[in-house]
């Protein structure tokens, strides 16, 4: 009797085995190509691996990170790299995204097209092409100076003089898109009688927004935050393209640092360490997002 | 509040609605005017995009042209500069987006049909990876691409993209798979279908939206990345055209911006057009799934 349970239960756990086993070419591909490479990120961030030169690679302990934090070419890159994610992440993309999204609603349908459509277009064009716009854009020779112009206003190298500046701004024009669809939704979901119900009370526009909407919003508001800022920390094609971290390295973010280091210098270990510092960064603001979501899985 | 508005509405209601409604429409030409000022805004770059593309003589200023051409189109339509980096594009592109879409179609069934303990720290795992940046790891992917002897190969670089856009594949479709009814496949199992031919047959038609939603996106992420290409294949006959962009015209001084322009629209029109193909369906709550990408 018992001997003909276990046997049941048995079968019972292969069905639900099998059951599970779609999931394994996924996990595969996870395991190999994402929790492998983390996995060696970590190792190597350890070792003083290079790309030329000997083979053998020595453990040298947190020699990377003392390196790192002693190095003013990384405090550098970390400076700039809070100057590019407050500037466009933070101010840029979320505030203007906002603005958008709240004057959508009270714009005529037409010109809320338009706009959406170019705003749009900015975010789903590849990053390299949207590098290159903002590249013209930025020039000495470019239109930014070309409009200065006939504003007779001082014109200049922008790529030379403020390269965070315009590599931020760069940002923004591709990334506002994310925050206005987000906003946009978010303000589709306040119930219109709570609007009216202040309207009617005499409460001024600035008053409601600031009473009322944002309040309402302030979960949207969180998430979005996040998921700007984690994708803005990891940008590199668009600084690349534009600037080459440069001139020197006066928009050498962290990205643009750690390929610098890794490849440029060969020096793999210590380009990887200062990849582990952002991973982790990542991972704590990813950590962040999902206890804000309250994910429901 | 409301009830009082309502019936105060039946003597003054009048004079305060045409007040209301004179200040809505100045609202709505404010609010007109600035957006339109936010457009131009974001218009400039693109304007100097199609009216260099036209203009043999082109530089980094909008211009108008003095004579509208195609010569800038017919002079990069070559096998090195157009025809080899696309196709290498779509080859790399279209593989892994299937890849990413059966794998996670696949992964996606039991997470929404069964349930298990491991469900759900599985999901919360997967949601966490979506957020992280991928630029960071592409050095020790570098390294152990180059220790495997998959660096420079077109199938490992399609292997690793196809990873890379997984997580959120898979949380889409879950979510997407989740909206589809339990009861059909009750009874295709009846019926005695196995587990494949349901999902093949059964959910996945159902769910037919949801998946181009997944695939065009996934295909949209893939087509304009630039750092994996980048730093995973080395041979110029292999990069797909978001790198050979960067290689061909990236020595700037004696670029011909016209043609940069023309390369730039043919590289970007395909998913701009996908793009159209499911815009409706991308709302703010797909955004907010947590479309993050590097």
């Amino acid at each position: 009797m018992s001997r003909l349970s276990a046997s049941a239960a048995t079968g019972r756990r292969r069905k639900r085995a099998v059951r599970w086993l779609p999931i394994a070419p996924a996990t595969l591909l996870l395991l190999l190509f994402l929790a492998g490479p983390i996995g060696y990120c970590v190792y190597i961030a350890f070792t003083d691996m290079r790309l030329t030169g000997s083979s053998a690679v020595d453990f040298v302990g947190f020699a990377n990170f003392r390196r790192a934090f002693a190095d003013p070419a990384f405090r550098n890159a970390v400076w700039l790299t809070l100057v590019f994610t407050v500037l466009s992440s933070l101010v840029g993309q979320n505030t203007l995204g906002l603005a958008l999204a709240a004057l959508m609603r009270r714009a005529s349908r037409p010109v809320r097209t338009v706009t959406g459509a170019l705003v749009i277009t900015a975010w789903v064009l590849p990053e390299i092409v949207a590098a290159f716009l903002l590249y013209a854009f930025f020039r000495r020779e470019g239109t930014l100076n070309a409009i200065l112009d006939r504003l007779h206003l001082p014109a200049q190298n922008w790529l030379f003089t403020l390269p965070v500046l315009a590599v931020s701004f760069a940002n923004v024009w591709r990334g506002t898109a994310f925050s206005m669809l987000i906003y946009s939704a978010a303000l589709a979901e306040i119930p219109k009688d709570i609007e009216e119900a202040a309207e009617v009370d005499g409460a001024s526009g600035a008053r409601r927004f600031w009473h009322i909407t944002l309040p309402m919003i302030r979960r949207s508001i969180g998430t979005n935050l996040m998921l700007n800022t984690l994708q803005t920390l990891s940008v590199f094609g668009l600084i690349w393209a534009m600037t080459r971290g440069g001139p020197g390295d006066r928009s050498q973010t962290l990205p643009v640092f750690m390929y610098d280091q890794a490849f440029l210098k060969s020096l793999i270990g210590y380009g990887t360490a200062v990849a582990l510092l952002l991973l982790l960064v990542g991972s704590l603001f990813s950590v962040v997002y999902l206890r804000l979501m309250k994910v429901d899985v | 509040m409301r009830a009082g508005v309502d019936e105060g509405g039946a003597d003054e209601g009048g004079r305060t609605r045409a007040g209301r409604s004179r200040r809505r429409t100045r609202q709505r030409l404010a609010a007109d005017a600035a957006l339109l000022a936010l457009a131009a805004a974001f218009a400039v770059p693109l304007l100097w995009l199609l009216l260099a593309s036209v203009d043999t003589q082109a530089d980094l200023r909008v211009r108008v042209p003095g004579s509208a051409t195609l010569d800038n189109f017919s002079a990069i339509l070559t096998p090195d500069i157009t025809f080899t980096p696309m196709l290498n594009s779509l080859l790399l592109c279209g593989s892994s987006t299937l890849l990413t879409v059966a794998c996670a179609a696949l992964a996606a069934y039991p997470l929404s049909r069964y349930r298990s303990r491991l469900a759900r720290p599985y999901l919360l795992t997967i949601l966490f990876t979506t957020c992280l940046p991928i630029t960071a790891i592409m050095v020790p992917v570098y390294g152990l691409f180059v220790q495997v002897n998959l660096i420079d190969t077109m199938y490992g670089t399609a292997l690793f993209l196809a990873t890379s856009q997984l997580p959120f594949a898979i949380w889409l479709m879950k979510n997407f798979m989740d909206g589809v009814p339990i009861t059909l496949e009750e009874a295709a199992w009846t019926d005695g279908a196995s587990m494949p031919q349901t999902l093949v047959r059964v959910v996945l038609p159902l769910m037919g939206p949801g998946v181009t939603v997944v695939t065009i996106y996934t295909f949209i992420m893939l087509w304009g990345n630039f750092f994996v290409p980048f730093m995973l294949l080395l041979s110029p006959d292999r990069l797909p055209a978001s790198v050979s962009i960067f290689t061909f015209f990236g020595n700037y001084g004696s670029v011909v911006y016209g043609q940069l322009a023309a390369f730039s629209i043919l590289y970007s029109t395909p998913v701009l057009l996908m793009y159209v193909l499911i815009a409706r369906r991308l709302g703010g709550g797909f955004a907010l799934a947590g479309a993050v990408k590097g």
